[in-house]
């Protein structure tokens, strides 16, 4: 059934899509956009060293994610720098060394951009386990980890007087966050996922009353976007990472539009008429 | 550690080299409520987060009673937009509740009719009175109150008062209160605290106005008859805060 490339294409997209869609939901809460590029930059560093150690890409970049979210701890620890210049600074600096040791090691030959956009007609076997297992196991934790995380996003000095942990909460959804980015790759590049976990989550915002709620439509409509998107980029022949996210955006654009308000002015139109 | 809940012994907090509170002792026992008054920046939101264990003291020693259930209402919440939250999702927040201890827990604050009511749509004082719900529902053992009332309207405000006193009663918890409102707080304390960076004068609400340190931080235009009851019992004192008075502004 996995032979054909384009059901393996479908298979790692909605696999992909179906966790964003929570993962995104708190990444917006909590304003970590800025987080989740950096650790996207930082995956060229993870490409480059996996390709010079002959090791496998998605552990590899794992890794150094890892490193690079344990970094931010300890520069927010150790200096008064706001947090968005302490991420500008890894994120840059990580890509620079990133691309001198691209530079040192020149035996490698790293298709950048299938690195930076994605080539998820290329998916394999193994990075379809590495989605589909790495996924499941992402939303475990993630379920696990939601009542401290959550409360915690709300108001972190509530949760921490009332008895949960959410600051191991937070170290456990970075590492999360690192992993999905690393699971990611090879499907929609580095320069993209950060909008696969954002612009889902936005347009579910605009549809949804409570959080599980955001958290579920926002899967629906990642997953949704990656099926038109994949069937789209085969017809017009378009990049397949950049045409979902294209198609997110429409998703989310039609989310502005004040549907609810004209199914229920509608609604009492007939009602009105019955009468 | 027999019905003391909370105990604070001699604490202090230091950041950027400047003393936030210092030498603040305190107990909170089972079925009493302890007022922390003071003006702004005396120390009162600190001394509240010691006793919660958020702020771990740089001084002295902060004794909380383990396995105890713990309700916060903090100062300041505020919710972001793009965070979609319902008032009955927002009791839920650290405990799963029952339906119906949500709708009980609503209808003592009197915001049932606004359980499914997005929280950002909820008006400054209705949403003191959610946090309030939320605090109540867990029936906790410790409750800490920081400026319950405000935003809320003064005939509210006495019946949240009410309602502060009715818990303690209902579920015997020690309570530790912050406020700014003098009348009516007075009235319905067992202990008051007055702070200013350090302890300037405690003890049972009618010893402490007589205290030229109160005094001096609140005048003495409060009408008495207006707000307090006066006990019978003897009163104790604790020991005045080690801080010299020259160090306040």
């Amino acid at each position: 059934m996995f032979d054909d490339f384009i059901v393996r294409a479908f298979a790692a997209g909605i696999g992909l899509a179906f966790i964003t869609g929570p993962l995104g939901c708190f990444i917006v809460w909590r304003r970590l956009s800025y987080f989740g590029d950096t650790i996207a930059h930082s995956a060229l560093l993870g490409v480059v060293i996996a390709y010079a150690l002959d090791f496998n890409l998605i552990i590899a970049v794992f890794v150094v994610s890892c490193l690079l979210a344990l970094s931010l701890l300890f520069l927010q620890r150790r200096t008064n720098l706001p947090d968005d210049a302490l991420l500008g600074l890894l994120a840059h600096s990580v890509l620079a060394i990133g691309l001198v040791l691209l530079g040192i090691l020149s035996f490698i030959r790293i298709d950048l951009m299938g690195l930076l956009f994605g080539d998820i007609l290329s998916v394999n076997v193994t990075d379809l386990l590495f989605v589909w297992i790495g996924g499941s196991i992402v939303l475990i934790v993630l379920i696990l980890i939601w009542r401290p995380l959550f409360a915690g996003t709300v108001n972190l000095e509530l949760a921490k007087a009332e008895g949960l942990n959410p600051d191991l909460a937070n170290a456990i959804f970075t590492l999360l966050i690192a992993s999905v980015i690393a699971i990611s790759i090879k499907i929609v590049g580095i320069l993209l996922i950060t909008g696969l976990l954002i612009i889902p989550a936005s347009a579910s915002r605009n549809l949804s009353s409570t959080p599980i709620q955001m958290a579920i439509i926002s899967s629906i409509i990642g997953v949704a976007s990656v099926v038109l998107g994949i069937q789209t980029s085969m017809i017009w022949n378009t990049p397949t990472g950049p045409t979902i996210l294209t198609i997110t955006l429409g998703v989310f654009i039609l989310t502005l539009l004040p549907l609810k308000k004209l199914l229920i002015s509608k609604k009492k139109i007939e009602l009105s008429d019955k009468r | 550690m027999n019905n003391d809940l909370v105990e604070l012994n001699n604490c202090g907090v230091l950041r950027n080299h400047k003393w936030l509170v210092r030498g603040v002792s305190l107990k909170v026992s089972q079925g009493e409520i302890v007022t922390l008054i003071g003006p702004n920046g005396s120390g009162k939101s600190t001394t509240a987060k010691m006793s919660l264990d958020i702020l771990k003291p740089d001084e002295g020693t902060n004794n909380i009673k383990k396995g105890m259930r713990i309700s916060y209402v903090p100062q300041k919440i505020s919710i972001d937009w793009s965070l979609p939250l319902r008032a009955i999702d927002f009791v839920n927040l650290v405990k799963k509740h029952k339906t119906s201890e949500i709708n009980d827990a609503l209808s003592i604050t009197g915001i049932k009719h606004l359980i499914y009511e997005d929280v950002r749509n909820l008006s400054g004082g209705e949403f003191q009175r959610l946090l309030m719900a939320r605090a109540i529902a867990k029936e906790p053992h410790f409750l800490v109150l920081d400026e319950p009332v405000q935003g809320v309207d003064y005939p509210g405000e006495i019946a949240l008062y009410k309602t502060i006193q009715e818990i303690v009663k209902k579920i015997n918890c020690g309570i530790l209160l912050i406020s700014h409102n003098l009348h009516v707080v007075m009235s319905q304390t067992d202990y008051v605290i007055c702070l200013n960076g350090h302890v300037c004068c405690s003890g049972a609400p009618n010893t402490v106005i007589k205290e030229p340190e109160y005094i001096k931080l609140f005048g003495k235009n409060i009408d008495p008859t207006l707000a307090f009851y006066q006990h019978d019992h003897d009163h104790e004192h604790l020991p005045d805060g080690s801080i010299d008075d020259s160090k306040k502004d």
